[in-house]
């Protein structure tokens, strides 16, 4: 079955399974392997196995069959199942019939030989039978029959040992501890230092009413808590067991968790980090600052008296005559309307072409006008109220106006009103380049300053009446201008940016003073008729406090409302200020300023007046107090104007 | 190191700033202050623990190459250490360790129900089963025990030992179901450090009342206990704990009682006590010596079904006999046949022989009374009546806390009032009112409202004549005042709505923090009251419901 080699010089080891061997059919194609035995997969990439003699590669046959090629060869190759392919080199050899066999045989844990019988008869080269004669014949040693003396001479030994008393009996171990009196002897110098410093591991909780087997009823949970207690977290719960209740006391089974408790209980013991807390142990009452009473410091207005109905629409904005006599609002509804403050009635109704954003009353009361603000431009308006002397005088004023020969340049446009204007009590209209959205006037009642949204340095403009002459005081825009105010006596200029309200001098045209709201975002700002102190409302509902001679941050923060403020004012001569606020609701302020310098303000809230309801989320959109009476108005989204006395 | 720290008492410290230890991090870590740790090196126990995992090491290399005499010999040289010193320094005074002793006992006590095979070695549950039973002991010789609860959990005690209230649970007895997520080398290191503690206790303990330490039970007590058939019951040793535990016997003392040696306590009075206050000590005195001696001249008997153990203590605590069935335990003094027998504890719907002359009563009566000071009438708990709810002693209530009306009636009685009579008598008055308007009501239901329209009419006709004789002026007065009342009250909150306005921030948080726990806790007691009304409405609807039924 061997075949020898045709090219044993070729042949590095004959190794090679002879029974696997192909047979080669002619001395040409004797592609035997030539590498040797190496792991063949140094040659898995290559397409060659080894090199001939000559020191050709040896190629591989090609083999480029692809799963469908397969799968017909194992279907119409009658000798499939018994072709293997060579490793050695790469070629599919067909098995012979022997060489089946052989495999079967193998696999069958057979011998590959068939001529080989295992069970062959087996020859006993000693006899199992017993027989008369021994293997060897060699007798027994002497020392086998006599006592050793070594071992007597060891044993003798130990005999003396034990009875000398030196070996003893191993004592069984007593195992069960002994106690005696360990604290016989208390020293108090003996205490460690460290006991000082130990916090004792607080008792367990004392079981309550509920964790009795049988406890009153109400301590039982109701389906819904015994729902609610098994969805919360096992950390969570107020009760680490649900109550139950047991007819008798044989029918209380074991606690299941009772191990787990006493464990829960260990691992505290040792692993949670003990600190001694100071328990905050003080009377809430304390803890209310004790403030002058309400009662003492009056007058403030308590209750609301008047409600001035007739706009359709939010009323933004509200301003009275300096005589106190005459209330104006300008709304949503493209109108603004003149009020008796007395008697709550409308005296007049102006329609103006848009949404007034502010309207201002001169504050002189020799004049009779008032500045409304409506989209791009200021009306300056005579109501014609009151005293007729009064309201002529300003008409004469106003027309006595004579022009200045040479034009000059303004950032705005004086026009006069037309004849239609003019006879619903418009006088003049001042135009701006963009929409306004405040209008103040100075204390004098000569100057006015409006507000411009936008971004550049024309935000903020002075305008002088008498001479129907703007100017615009700022080279460079600080961010957007929120409102601006000019002080009651001295020649200040304030601007409330977002988050800053800086100080200007006029007659020096510098900043004196820069002030940090710590607001997010300033909606408005008062004066006090002092003119050292300023309130700012913001929209982030504070109401920051500011000594001009203290510092440039709030002396105090007020955080009374619940949400943003939409205004706030000071009383002329009382110590009052107000706030409103989109929660609906008035917070009139004792605000009591002292000649002193070294004392400060006084603040108190005094009373919260409520009125307005809730429209759009909006509630008081302005607040104003009248300027002898200790009354405040405010106006809200609910289209009211309402008068608290 | 896990050891070392359960037995010295290491615990972590919460750092005051946090950060500034944990290298910025915020996470949540465990702190050791470091003197601890170096506390913990210079510990001598700390070779011991070498020695003995050194010994583990060479006793399992014996074991794998089956050196049995090799192995043999290392078990017999077993390393042992002591705790005592550990004991002494963590606790330098008695009153140290008797502070401590709650999680001490209650360890003990669960460990001492384990079952003698698995869990832990059966020697420390053994040590563990004869220092409860010792200190079980101590309380019925001391007769200090003072509270004693039910729960659902177990069974609390409170004791006062030399003035500190001391407090344990036991569990039920019954087969604890063990758990797989308890790690039972944590409370086996307890354990082994609380046995020591409660040994050296118990020592002290027994000698401050000249009772001999080694527990033995009194000459005359041990004669009785001799069981009358002349065979032994179990292993001498053995029974004697067996004994011992079976609570039912005094203990033997250094120093023969002297008969009534009790010594009048003198009087020293306090500097600056008042006389009122020396009166309420002694009657606090007085109540506490009348407590310790409840149940004296009592005699209960236990039925089978009732747990023993607790409630023996409980009678022997308060100075009364107790027995039980032979067969049930070691220790019966006397048989059920018994005649000076007063109570029979039965924890079964009915009893079918009852004698005469003896209360038959379920075991929360013995509980509830020791709660309760005194000896409640028997009444509420005989068997197969529906128990009052059984309330916690350990809850005191403050102003405002919810106070179940079983607690009212309780104070009360212990004021000395009996207000459960006239609540009964009450009950039973309205019960029959109701039932006699039920009657009525059907019968009257036409008539009521021609009576009504009369009567409004009547009305109509005085208001119209008191009107015409005196003026609006008498109304009017009236409600002014009231008017007044309430206007001060509303300004007066205004005033300190105003005031917390002006608050500043963190008292204003503090004061919120403040008023809403305090609206909580109103808020529960509301609503466990609510509850309350709705049960007890929904119990007397059944009850009339029951009635009636019974009625037709």
């Amino acid at each position: 079955f061997f075949t020898p080699p045709r090219h044993p010089g070729v042949h590095l080891l004959e190794t090679v399974s002879p029974a696997l061997t192909p047979l080669p059919s002619t001395p040409l194609q004797d592609i035997r392997n030539t590498v040797g035995n190496i792991p063949m997969e140094w040659y898995q990439d290559f397409p060659h196995i080894g090199y001939n003699l000559e020191g050709k590669k040896i190629y591989k046959p090609i083999r480029n069959k692809d799963e469908l090629d397969m799968f017909l060869e194992k279907m119409e190759n009658p000798d499939y199942w018994r072709t293997v392919q060579d490793k050695m080199t790469g070629a599919d050899i067909k098995l012979t019939d022997e060489q089946v066999d052989l495999v079967h045989r193998l696999q069958k844990g057979q011998f590959g030989d068939v001529h080989f019988n295992p069970y062959e008869p087996a020859v006993d080269f000693f006899t199992h039978e017993v027989m008369i004669h021994p293997v060897t014949n060699r007798p027994a040693d002497k020392r086998s029959f006599i006592p050793s003396l070594i071992e007597k001479e060891k044993v003798s030994k130990l005999v003396h040992a034990i009875k000398m008393g030196w070996i003893k009996p191993r004592k069984p171990k007593d195992d069960t501890p002994t106690y005696y009196d360990l604290w016989a002897h208390e020293d108090p110098n003996s205490i460690l230092g460290r006991h000082k410093m130990h916090v004792p591991a607080p008792k367990m909780k004392l079981p309550g009413h509920e964790e009795s087997y049988n406890p009153p009823p109400e301590y039982l949970l109701s389906e819904e808590e015994k729902l609610a207690w098994e969805q919360q977290e096992p950390a969570e719960r107020k009760l680490n067991f649900v109550p139950q209740q047991y007819r008798c006391l044989r029918a209380v089974p074991a606690y299941s968790r009772f191990i787990h408790e006493r464990f829960e209980r260990c691992l505290d013991l040792y692993l949670c980090p003990r600190q001694r807390k100071m328990r905050v142990n003080v009377d809430p009452e304390d803890l209310i600052p004790k403030l002058p009473k309400p009662r003492d410091l009056q007058p403030f207005p308590t209750t609301q008296a008047l409600v001035y109905r007739g706009h359709t629409s939010l009323v933004r904005c509200l301003s009275i005559s300096p005589s106190g006599q005459w209330l104006v609002s300008g709304s949503d509804d493209c109108t603004v309307r003149f009020w008796e403050v007395c008697t709550a009635r409308c005296m007049k109704t102006l329609p103006v072409g848009g949404v007034v954003k502010s309207v201002a009353w001169n504050p002189n009361p020799t004049i009779c006008l008032v500045a409304i603000c409506v989209e791009q431009s200021v009306l300056l308006v005579n109501p014609c109220l009151g005293d007729k002397l009064l309201y002529g005088a300003t008409d004469q004023l106003l027309e006595s106006y004579v022009a200045p020969e040479e034009e000059r340049v303004q950032p705005v446009q004086w026009v006069t009103a037309t004849m239609e204007e003019h006879s619903k009590g418009v006088r003049l209209v001042v135009q701006h380049s963009k929409a306004v959205k405040q209008v103040t006037w100075h204390g004098k009642g000569d100057y006015f300053a409006s507000v411009v949204s936008d971004n550049s340095n024309m935000q903020v403009l002075i305008h002088q009446t008498s001479k129907r002459w703007s100017q615009n005081p700022f080279r460079k825009s600080k961010g957007l201008v929120q409102c601006v105010l000019f002080h009651p006596i001295r020649p200040y200029f304030f601007v409330a940016t977002q988050r800053y309200v800086r100080v200007y001098n006029l007659l020096k045209q510098e900043l004196t003073k820069k002030l940090m709201t710590n607001c997010k975002w300033v909606s408005s700002m008062a004066i006090h008729p002092g003119g050292d102190n300023i309130i700012c409302g913001s929209y982030d509902s504070k109401l920051a406090w500011f000594d001009l001679d203290l510092s440039t941050r709030p002396y105090q923060l007020l955080r009374h409302h619940k949400k943003a403020l939409r205004s706030v004012a000071f009383h002329k001569h009382y110590p009052l200020f107000a706030s409103g606020s989109d929660d609906g609701t008035v917070i009139v302020c004792h605000g009591m300023v002292y000649n002193d310098l070294l004392q400060n303000p006084l603040l108190v809230p005094v009373k919260v007046l409520k009125g307005h309801t809730m429209t759009l989320d909006l509630g008081v959109l302005d607040v104003l107090f009248h300027p002898t009476q200790p009354w405040v108005f405010s106006s809200g989204a609910d289209g009211t104007v309402r008068l608290y006395t | 190191t896990r050891r070392l720290c359960i037995l010295k008492g290491i615990y972590p410290h919460e750092p005051k700033h946090k950060k500034k230890v944990n290298k910025g991090s915020t996470a949540a870590r465990t702190f050791y202050l470091l003197k601890d740790i170096k506390f913990l090196l210079h510990e001598p126990i700390v070779n011991k623990f070498r020695e003995y995992k050194v010994f583990v090491r060479k006793l399992r290399k014996a074991y794998g190459k089956s050196e049995w005499s090799t192995v043999d010999r290392l078990k017999d040289n077993k390393p042992s250490y002591k705790l005592d010193h550990i004991v002494k320094e963590r606790y330098p005074t008695f009153v140290d360790a008797l502070r401590d002793l709650d999680d001490a006992l209650s360890m003990c006590f669960l460990f001492s129900t384990f079952p003698r095979t698995g869990k832990c070695h059966v020697q420390t549950i053994q040590l563990c089963r004869r220092l409860a039973v010792e200190f079980l002991n101590y309380v019925i010789a001391s007769r200090s025990l003072r509270k004693v609860f039910l729960s659902i959990k177990g069974i609390y005690y409170q004791a006062e030992v030399l003035g500190q209230p001391v407090t344990w649970i036991t569990p039920y007895t019954f087969a604890h179901d063990h758990p797989t997520d308890v790690d039972y080398r944590v409370m086996a290191t307890f354990t082994e450090f609380y046995t020591t503690l409660l040994g050296f206790v118990n020592f002290r303990l027994y000698h401050s009342l000249n009772l001999l330490y080694p527990p033995k039970i009194d000459g005359q007590a041990d004669v009785e206990l001799k069981p009358a058939e002349g065979k032994e019951y179990a292993m001498d040793s053995e029974s004697y704990l067996e004994k011992l535990s079976a609570l039912s016997a005094s203990l033997a003392r250094v120093v023969a009682p002297t008969h009534e040696d009790e010594v009048e306590m003198d009087e020293f009075p306090v500097e600056g006590e008042t006389a009122e206050q020396m009166d309420v000590r002694k009657k606090e005195q007085e109540a506490l010596e009348k407590h310790k001696k409840l149940f004296e001249g009592l005699r209960f008997f236990l039925n089978r079904e009732v747990p023993r153990e607790p409630l023996a203590f409980i009678i022997r605590c308060f100075g009364g006999q107790v027995s039980w069935d032979k067969s049930l335990c070691i220790g019966a003094t006397y048989d059920v046949s018994d005649p000076s027998i007063t109570h029979q504890i039965v924890d079964r719907p009915r009893v079918e022989q009852q004698v005469v002359g003896r209360y038959y009563l379920q075991p929360q009566w013995v509980f509830d009374s020791v709660n309760a000071k005194l000896c409640l009438p028997v009444a509420d708990y005989f068997p197969g009546v529906l128990l009052p709810p059984h309330l916690s002693p350990f809850v005191t209530e403050q102003e405002g806390d919810y106070v179940p009306p079983e607690k009212l009636k309780l104070l009360a009685m212990q004021r000395g009032e009996n207000p459960d009579e006239e609540s009964e008598e009450e009950e039973e008055d309205e019960e029959e009112e109701e039932d006699e308007n039920d009657k009525e009501e059907e019968e009257e239901e036409d008539e009521s409202e021609k009576e009504e329209e009369m009567k409004l009419k009547k009305m109509e006709e005085q208001k119209t004549q008191s009107n015409k004789a005196l003026p609006v002026k008498v109304t009017a007065g009236k409600l002014r005042l009231e008017d007044k009342q309430r206007l001060e009250q509303e300004q007066q909150s205004e005033e300190k709505r105003l005031a917390i306005m002006m608050m500043k921030k963190r008292e204003k948080y503090l004061y919120k923090k403040i008023m809403f726990g305090k609206k909580r806790k109103v808020r529960e007691a509301n609503k466990l009251a609510a509850k309350r009304k709705a049960h007890d409405t929904a119990v007397k609807e059944e009850k009339k419901k029951s009635k009636k039924a019974r009625r037709a």
